[in-house]
């Protein structure tokens, strides 16, 4: 009642905008611990994990930070970043959008294959510049492509779109083995592998360092990225679409449409990454390789609440732990699949960090105990309008 | 290219089915137990990492003990916990539950990798085959059950098949007839009446996902017991999600399941059937006709695959 | 009988001290406004919602009732207002859910009780009969037998007429007076006014979340209709009594007496909307129109009367371009846009104001100011270059806010924390600004207080005074009899009549929608 009479006034004076500043540092804090808390648990049970298996854990920690960052070691951990983070701009665009693309290790290895089979002449025959901006779009239009079949099965049919572009990632890495056995191969060796790129036909370096400038591709894509979704009518709508289709459809918004070009703009991105990794870093591919780099930023892509903005910082850390991780892994004769226990518990973490967070939104004073009765309670605060 | 006189020979057919059933049967018992789940309006992304689990546990329980039932025993087990994360998380805290089934796919899929190369890598140790059961009279029968070349079509299968083909006419009468049946469909059909009917959707959902792990641990213990003969890292290569389709496709209905699976084991096989036959295609070739399948399978039944009204949705009691 | 109940909610004291006493072979109604607390009350005696303060009684034992399990073992059986039944199950195997004492399906048992149940109500039940395929009011029907099956004393109606025609009112009353004289003692909710007085031996009436008083069988019975009415009008209202007591009266009297209705005279008016043999299919469980003619001038209110799931959303989402048109033409103007996408038709002045407020209508994660637009993605001033232009967008919001007496204290809050009022009211700024021409309602005043319908009726006859016109889909038929023109009944997909208002409309409507019924029975 009191609420009511209160309101009157409220709308009619000038509507407040910014919340108090107590409210915003709490708000952060919740954020940062949130997003910390997971990391920190699952590094932990890593480590109960390696003493488990006989290894010791601080050493297999700091063997990260030595081939992580120490020294010009936190270059390469640089150079990692652009594939991750094209990726990572990629799923978080799919993922606004509710669409499970999970068939970007697929796209990721088609499109590399298209580049390590062209480069070779290409950066030969015509202007080097040239032949990177080519590069780069074919090996977008190749992860793009990859994802229509997904896209339209989804868009027309609604066709469980996990399922799809999951199969279609395995044929796709078959395919790659095709062409780069076939017509990607190089003659003058039998290993099965392309051309190598040779050195200084590769992407150049960012001045005074060995980072090669597809990181800048990387970061000018997550920038437009997080500008198409917060200011602009697409991405407003894409945004709608995720949170929901059923409002989507009311307001006239054409769901086919976008459900297809939020896939292919997804698809672009992670074959954006494919080209930064091959011109920049590899220069060639061979058959068997598959780095299944969307595998393990997936759970950094959710902690960052699907913020373009936002998972720079968890790529970056990640990137470090990835890159030191190879040599801590080796120095512990491990296999460097300890990586995906990791990420394993970070996703799990999150999710338990998620719900003890939601609980703790609500206040304890109206929380009954016993564990069903807790969820129910933000659910029907809406409802009580009825 | 096909030359006709190498197809039609017993050797062909006999390899043809025995090939299928020893593809399809880790499917078939995996994708049962995604029937269970999906019935209930539980979606088991994770199946992937059970079904590793199931394989690593399983194949160490056969390695130590010495017989497949203790590595098929251990497989249930392994299953049935990976499948617990996924009951604690998403079925009693309604977490998401294809973030969860993330985790547990990736998760398994490292840490079977990490246990095995840790302890196994040098060794690659290698499990002997598994006696057949084969039933008396009808492995008699050309082609349905006559062993050829160490080829064991139906009717000589070793008999944890058998018992997994019971199992699945079983299922049926349980779906339809019983009450833990209904309360199941119910569950997946729509919790809230059955939630009013008095019956716990969380405990009924709760049994459903260990069922499944249990089956899924089977079908990765199978795969590397009797189908293998021993563990690799990433051993599934994808089995995981082919059940997922296999169930969807199926409706949910036990029997279709097990067709399915035989037909996608075969899809499987495919690769040694072809050689028998002389035709002669590249291993990548092959290996990408199964998922090719199901592309196909998927677009052209894009209709009629059905999902239970509650799938993947969390039940909370009072909300809409 | 229950005592004291306490039952609050984060923001809201749901219930407040509440003190009720149920006895065998009574109806006891529980009367009051949307939103005062009665689903709460109803929640904790089914065992949904545990109560916070307060005893339950049965039979002089004290009880608490933990889970809808315990609920039932006690005997107290719920009917949901929203079906509980599963649509693809059969009605037996909808009853035989929960029975978990054995591992086989006792289906020879099952069908007995049935009979034996369906015998002591009065009605006829098809056991193999899939829930989808039954007509609502023999939804219900199977909803109470569920509701009796293991054996109850108490069972509780959750405004079981919402849904129904006059004559399954009719047929209701008929199964409440035989569950009276088996000593059943029935909880009847709900908000009309008229009802409660027909239906009810005694009455408790809540208002916000507090008992304001009783009227006792004794009282009941002695005292005459309009001192009961006016008695129960101040206890439900209070102070705001006066400013309400019209509205309330005059839908009474258009319940019970012949209206006069709005005769308007608009045949000479241009058609505006014109539907030309428009079939579509239904989704789910909701049957789809089929073969739909009908046409509506400006400044005419058309209402469309008939029982939920026959066809209602199939019509408003085919006219408003979310559906798709198997047959038939949609005519704005005199122009056909059955091949126009929603945002086109919304353009041209066509608007739908959904029923599904929650699902469809907004957003819930984004701000209330930004809901307000959302049908105008893109557009200028708004968008420009595909850019949002925030201050124009909150600046406009602000306006519409005002106008529109949205109750937010941001224009940047969430919307999902408004109340269902408020959240109607941003539906309709959303949709009545911008030069509406055609507006669909659906379901406009369901579930909101009576100060908020009556302020979404008067939008709407401003919508038709202002040369706009209105096509109201509700199944509440006393509003319809109120502010249309003529009513349409909509019955199995199909348009069986319209009735102009006048004297005499009610009943016209409802042999209109009892004609249906009985050839559906057939």
């Amino acid at each position: 009642m009191s609420s009511e009479t209160a309101a009157r006034e409220g709308p009619v004076a000038a509507p407040r905008h910014r919340p108090a500043r107590s409210v915003r540092l709490e708000r952060i804090l919740d954020v940062v611990i949130r997003s910390i808390v997971p990391v920190v648990l699952a590094l932990v049970a890593g480590g109960v994990l390696l003493l488990a298996l006989g290894r010791n854990p601080l050493t297999f920690y700091g063997n990260i930070w030595v081939g992580g960052v120490q020294g010009t070691a936190w270059q390469d951990s640089a150079i990692r970043m652009a594939p991750f983070l094209l990726i990572a701009a990629g799923l978080v665009l799919i993922f606004r959008a509710n669409i499970w693309n999970l068939g970007y290790n697929g796209q990721f290895l088609l499109a590399a294959a298209f580049v390590a089979g062209y480069a070779p002449t290409l950066v030969t025959e015509v202007p080097l510049w040239l032949a990177f901006v080519t590069l780069f779009l074919l090996a977008g239009a190749v992860g793009a492509i990859w994802t229509l079949v997904p896209a339209l099965l989804k868009a027309r049919f609604g066709t469980n779109e996990i399922i799809t572009t999951l199969m279609m990632s395995f044929i796709a890495i078959d395919l790659a083995s095709i062409l780069i056995k076939g017509p990607y191969h190089d003659a003058t060796t039998p290993l099965p592998q392309t051309a190598v790129i040779p050195f200084e036909k590769m992407l150049p370096s960012i001045p005074g360092t060995r980072i090669h400038v597809g990181l800048l591709v990387a970061f000018a894509a997550i920038l437009v990225v997080h500008y198409v979704l917060t200011r602009t009518a697409w991405g407003l709508r894409l945004q709608v679409m995720g949170a929901n289709p059923r409002a989507a459809r009311h307001f006239g918004i054409d769901l086919p449409r976008l459900i297809v070009v939020s896939f292919l703009a997804s698809g672009f991105l992670v074959g954006l990454a494919a080209a930064a990794d091959i011109l920049g870093l590899w220069g060639y591919i061979r058959t068997g390789w598959n780095p299944a780099y969307g595998d393990t930023i997936i759970p950094f892509v959710f902690l960052a609440r699907l913020n373009a903005l936002a998972v720079v910082p968890f790529i970056a850390f990640f990137s470090v732990l990835s890159t030191g991780g190879d040599l801590a892994a080796q120095e512990a004769s491990l296999p460097t699949d300890f990586l995906l226990v990791l990420v394993g518990l970070i996703l799990l973490f999150m999710t338990v960090i998620e719900y003890l967070g939601r609980r703790r939104e609500l206040g304890a004073s109206y929380l009954p105990p016993g564990l069903r009765q807790a969820l129910r309670a933000p659910l029907l605060r809406r409802r009580k309008a009825a | 290219m096909i030359l006709a006189s190498q197809v039609w020979t017993e050797v062909f057919w006999t390899s043809a089915i025995a090939g299928g059933l020893l593809a399809g049967v880790p499917l078939m018992f995996t994708a049962l137990g995604e029937a269970i789940s999906e019935r209930a309006g539980v979606l088991n992304i994770g199946l992937e990492g059970m079904m590793l689990a199931g394989a690593y546990c399983g194949f160490l329980g056969a390695y130590y003990a010495n017989t497949q039932w203790a590595g098929y025993l251990t497989g249930i087990g392994a299953g049935m916990l990976t499948s617990l994360i996924m009951v604690v998380l998403c079925v009693w805290l309604g977490l998401d539950q294809i973030v969860v089934g993330i985790a547990i796919t990736l998760g398994g899929e490292g840490i079977t990798s990490v246990l095995y190369q840790t302890r196994f890598s040098t060794v690659e140790p290698r499990l002997g085959a598994v006696p057949t059961n084969p039933i008396p009279l009808l492995d008699r029968i050309p082609l349905l059950g006559k062993a050829i070349n160490g080829q064991f079509p139906l009717f000589s299968q070793p008999l944890v098949v058998y018992l997994g083909l019971a199992f699945a006419v079983l299922l049926t009468w349980i779906f339809n007839s019983t009450n833990i049946g209904l309360n199941l469909r119910a569950a997946g059909e729509k919790p809230e009446a059955l939630d009013a009917a008095g019956v716990s959707v969380v405990a009924t959902r709760s049994y459903a996902v260990l069922a499944t792990g249990a089956l899924a641990g089977l079908g990765g213990a199978y795969l590397a017991i009797a189908g293998t003969g021993g563990f690799q890292p990433f051993l599934t290569q994808g089995q995981g999600f082919m059940a997922i389709v296999i169930a969807m496709l199926a409706r949910g209905r036990p029997i279709a399941v097990v067709v399915f699976s035989l037909m996608f084991g075969i899809a499987l096989s495919l690769s040694t059937l072809l050689q028998l036959a002389g035709i002669n295609l590249s291993t990548e070739v092959v290996n990408m006709l199964p998922f090719a399948a199901i592309i196909l399978a998927l677009i052209l039944f894009a209709r009629r695959a059905y999902l239970p009204p509650a799938l993947a949705l969390p039940y909370v009691r009072g909300a809409r | 009988m229950l005592k004291g109940i306490t039952k609050a909610f984060p923001g809201v004291l749901a219930n407040d001290h509440i003190d009720l006493t149920l006895r065998g072979g009574e109806v006891h109604c529980l009367l009051g406004e949307n939103g005062a607390g009665k689903s709460t009350l109803i929640g904790i005696l089914s065992g949904l919602i545990r109560p916070d303060e307060g005893t339950i009684r049965i039979e002089g034992v004290e009880t608490s009732i933990a889970s809808p399990r315990r609920a039932l073992e006690l005997g107290i059986g719920t009917v949901h207002q929203h079906s509980t039944l599963i649509p693809a199950f059969s009605v037996l195997e909808n009853l035989m859910l929960g029975d978990n004492r054995r591992l086989r399906l006792d289906e020879d048992g099952a069908r007995r009780r049935l009979e034996e149940l369906a015998g002591q109500l009065g009605v006829e039940i098809d056991a193999d009969a899939k829930a989808v395929d039954l007509a609502l009011g023999h939804q219900q029907q199977v909803e109470i037998v569920k509701a009796l099956w293991r054996g109850s004393r108490v069972l509780i109606l959750d405004e079981p007429t919402s849904m129904l025609t006059p004559q399954g009112v009719a047929e209701l009353a008929k199964v409440l007076e035989r569950l009276k004289e088996h000593g059943q003692a029935v909880i009847f909710i709900t908000h009309k006014l008229h009802e409660a007085l027909s239906l009810g031996d005694e009455i408790s009436i809540l208002r916000q979340g507090r008992l304001v008083g009783t009227i006792a069988p004794e009282v009941m019975r002695a005292t005459p209709q309009e001192e009961l009415r006016a008695e129960i009008i101040r206890l439900m209202f209070g102070e705001d009594a006066r400013a309400v007591v019209d509205v309330a009266e005059l839908r009474e009297e258009l319940a019970e007496a012949e209206p006069e209705g709005r005769a308007r005279e608009h045949e000479h008016a241009d058609v505006v909307l014109e539907l030309r043999g428009v079939s579509a299919f239904g989704e789910g469980s909701e049957r789809g129109i089929e073969e739909v003619s009908l046409d509506l001038r400006e400044g005419e209110i058309l209402g469309i009367a008939g029982m939920d799931g026959n066809g209602q959303r199939a019509l408003a989402e085919a006219i408003a371009g979310q559906r798709h048109a198997t047959h038939g033409d949609v005519l704005l103007y005199g122009a056909p846009v059955t091949r126009l996408a929603v945002s086109a038709r919304q353009k041209l002045g066509l608007r739908y104001v959904t029923d599904d407020r929650l699902g469809e209508g907004i957003v819930g994660m984004l701000p209330v100011g930004l809901n307000l637009f959302l049908k105008r993605v893109g557009e200028s001033p708004y968008w420009r270059h595909g850019r949002i232009q925030r201050a124009i967008v909150d600046g406009r919001a602000t306006e519409l806010i005002r106008e529109y007496d949205v109750r937010t204290p941001f224009v940047s809050t969430r919307v999902s924390t408004l109340s269902g009022g408020n959240i109607q009211k941003i539906l309709l700024a959303r949709e009545l600004s911008f030069d509406p021409k055609v507006v669909v309602f659906h379901k406009p005043t369901y579930g909101l207080d009576v100060k908020t319908t009556a302020a979404v009726r008067d939008q709407i006859l401003k919508l038709a005074e202002g040369g706009g016109a209105a096509l109201v889909i509700s199944t509440d038929l006393d509003e319809l009899l109120e502010i249309c023109d003529r009513i349409a009944v909509l019955s199995r997909g199909r348009l069986v009549g319209v009735v102009s208002s006048g004297p005499g409309a009610a009943r016209q409507v409802g042999e209109l929608m009892v004609g249906a019924e009985t050839v559906e029975a057939a």
